[in-house]
């Protein structure tokens, strides 16, 4: 009996001792990988929602992010830094906050010297402030809310446009849109998700609609994600609106606008402000009818720009669609590279200091040079386009327009 | 009443709904009933089952419809193995047993799911997916009068099946007497297994008539479980009759919380009536007590 006593806490101190040693050589293991990450390659961190309700736009997201790596690296790297290969390190956020802020410590672990990501609204206010907590700079590729912005993390930097920038461009266009036309509009209904995103959308459209002639007659929100919308819509078909402003994510936003073409409700206009599907080349292919004619305000490239064109095709021959959440994280990993060639290193407080004094100007985005004020890329502006019988047209503004506007809707 | 034309296609759609809730809830009640278990894997079965029919129609262009005569006896064939196999074989006859294996067996095919089919949602499209029948007072979509009409078939067959057949007398006698039926000479490890079969062809008809106008995606099963669960304590365990009225109850339910309450908060509505079947009727509506 003593001997087995004996025995066992003999073991239980060697366990310790050996997982002593282990976390101790872990950590001196830990150490030097850093110190080689920056002699090495340039570790990347590209961060999306792949799994979960949030996967379509999470895998467009890191596609376009890899094809960006893939193209830089084939053309030399960064070449201030002895044509140093940009190296992904892919997270998945599986369209959870928690778990974002989680890949963020592992990507900080695997000695990253910048994040590029994480699609959603809601999972970069968490990532932006755990890659803060280390000093990593992280390049927001959506993540509208202005908030990403506004909580004065100097290691934040978004590329595109944010939420009030969006809305305030989104509400001129339907004003003049509207004043066009003649002024047949004047009510309007908001269909938006729950989340940081929908949510954040229509407070604002709430408080700016009103002053510029609109009377909001409802505004509704729905779960992520949603099964049925025949009670939204059945609601729409009751108080006739004669425009429907819906926000949110891909596969909502295609159950929404097919539920509206199958419940025959055919408002003056769907007017989208970022609507998940309506600049997405997939629904407009597999949807056609229920996608014609609806309007959106959202991420879009210059279609007249060679480089945008070039890329296009080259994402069809590999049957991708080219949408925002791809092409936006193209441009923000050569927003990267164009950064790391001027800090010469990966160190993470010298990339944070090159993004913030970026003036990139060879994207393909209509923006302009980038200038960061506060983390936020001033030059960024969504634009308006519409489905025009299966083809995604730029109604908005005019210098990169490639179709005009129809509006009212015509009847069916 | 301004409130009628959106009152009324609100309540058809619940029914719509609701047949499919039934549906899902008879196979559990038919497997809880027999075998005196709860199938934790029930939506995961059906998640396969929708997989199934998606990859059917993607792959070889079979309409889901269609392919209701390849999909469920395939599925009844994958739940009498899955029984005779896996279940009966891991749990040793004791039951705390079968509820484990089945949530073990859950977690499985869930995670082979993602890991095979990646987890974001996929959708079908086909030639009727758009097209509504209109009733007068509302525009229903043809999936959803199928679906309807199709559930309560299929719920006609399962009570033509258990009353008619001899199939049906073993399984109500094992349900009611385990030891009296083994002794009468039925075979319990092939009734116990035919049951666990057409619980599964249940979610597998199911699955059928939902993919026109639903998404499937690894986690889809959680979506209607949770709610078949509610049905069958709702509708009394183990009651067919049960479990198709209380479908129809929790969808209109459902339909009208949601459009009262707003779409987050309709699921409120199930609850409460479950709390309150449980407290004033714990039985169910049609149950009979143990």
């Amino acid at each position: 009996m003593s001997e087995v006593k004996r025995k066992k806490s003999i073991s239980r101190r060697a366990f310790v001792a050996a997982a002593g040693g282990a976390a101790l050589a872990s950590g001196m293991a830990g150490f030097p990988s850093i110190v080689r990450a920056q002699r090495g390659p340039v570790r990347v961190g590209i961060l999306h929602p792949v799994t979960g309700p949030l996967a379509f736009s999470g895998n467009q997201a890191r596609a376009g992010a890899m094809m960006a790596i893939e193209t830089i690296n084939e053309i030399g790297g960064i070449r201030s830094m002895g044509g140093a290969k940009l190296e992904p390190v892919l997270g998945d956020a599986q369209s959870k906050p928690d778990v974002g802020a989680a890949e963020v410590e592992r990507m900080n672990e695997a000695g990253v010297s910048a994040i590029v990501g994480p699609f959603a609204s809601g999972i970069a206010l968490a990532t932006t402030q755990a890659a803060a907590k280390h000093n990593i700079a992280h390049i927001v590729d959506v993540g509208v809310v202005d908030q990403v912005v506004t909580r004065g993390l100097a290691n934040t930097f978004r590329f595109g446009p944010g939420l009030s920038k969006i809305v305030d461009t989104a509400i001129e266009n339907l004003v003049a849109i509207n004043d066009g036309a003649g002024k047949p509009a004047r009510t309007v209904m908001i269909v938006h998700e729950e989340s940081a995103f929908g949510t954040g959308m229509s407070k604002v459209l709430n408080e700016k609609l009103p002053g510029r002639g609109f009377q909001i007659i409802e505004t509704i929100s729905h779960a992520n994600p949603t099964r049925d919308f025949n009670n939204i819509v059945l609601k729409i078909r009751a108080q006739r609106p004669d425009i429907v402003i819906p926000s949110n994510y891909y596969d909502e936003f295609v159950l929404f606008s097919r539920t509206m073409a199958q419940q025959k409700v055919r408002p003056k206009a769907i007017y989208a402000i970022l609507g998940g599907a309506a600049s997405s080349q997939r629904f407009v292919k597999e949807f056609p009818d229920a996608a014609q004619y609806i309007m959106d305000c959202n991420h879009w490239y210059d279609p007249r720009n060679p480089v945008a064109q070039e890329l296009r095709k080259k994402v069809e021959a590999k049957g991708l669609y080219f949408t925002y959440e791809l092409f936006l994280n193209h441009e923000c990993v050569r927003l990267l590279a164009e950064a790391l060639e001027r800090a010469g290193t990966g160190d993470r407080a010298a990339v944070i200091q090159a993004l913030a004094s970026s003036g990139f100007a060879n994207h393909f985005m209509p923006y302009g040079p980038t200038r960061f004020v506060n983390g936020q890329n001033q030059g960024a502006a969504p634009v308006n386009t519409q489905v025009q019988n299966r083809e995604i047209q730029l109604i908005f503004p005019k210098e990169f327009a490639s179709a005009k506007p129809v509006f009212p809707m015509p009847a069916a | 009443m301004v409130e009628l034309q959106i009152l009324l296609p609100a309540i058809l759609n619940g029914l719509t709904t609701g047949a499919v809730y039934a549906l899902i809830a008879l196979g559990l009640t038919l497997i809880y009933g027999v075998l005196h278990i709860i199938n934790f894997a029930h939506g995961s079965l059906l998640m396969l089952a929708m997989y199934a029919v998606f990859f059917l129609h993607a792959g070889l262009g079979i309409d889901p419809y269609l392919a209701l005569p390849v999909v469920v006896p395939g599925f009844f064939a994958l739940g009498y193995l899955l029984q005779r196999g896996v279940i009966a074989r891991a749990s040793h006859g004791r039951d705390e047993n079968i509820l484990l294996v089945t949530l073990g067996v859950s977690i499985v095919i869930e995670n082979l799911a993602r890991y095979f089919w990646r987890s974001d949602t996929r959708t079908i499209e086909t030639p009727y997916s758009f097209e509504t029948v209109d009733l007068g007072v509302a525009f229903i979509a043809v999936p959803k009068v199928v679906a309807f009409a199709g559930a309560l078939l299929v719920t006609l067959a399962l009570w033509w099946v258990m009353s008619r057949t001899d199939l049906g007398r073993a399984i109500r006698a094992l349900a009611k007497e385990r030891q009296g039926a083994r002794l009468v000479g039925i075979d319990v490890d092939h009734i116990f297994a035919m049951s666990f079969g057409i619980g599964t062809a249940c979610v597998a008809a199911a699955a059928c008539l939902l993919l026109p106008s639903f998404y499937v995606s690894p986690g889809v099963g959680h979506t209607f479980v949770l709610i078949a669960f509610t049905v069958v304590v709702l509708g009394g365990m183990g009651s067919f009759a049960g479990a198709l009225i209380g479908g129809l109850i929790i969808g209109v339910t459902e339909s009208l919380c949601g459009l009262y309450l707003g779409e987050s908060l309709g699921q409120i509505g199930i609850f409460l009536i479950f709390i309150a079947i449980l407290l004033f009727r714990p039985t169910g509506l049609l149950g009979h007590r143990a």
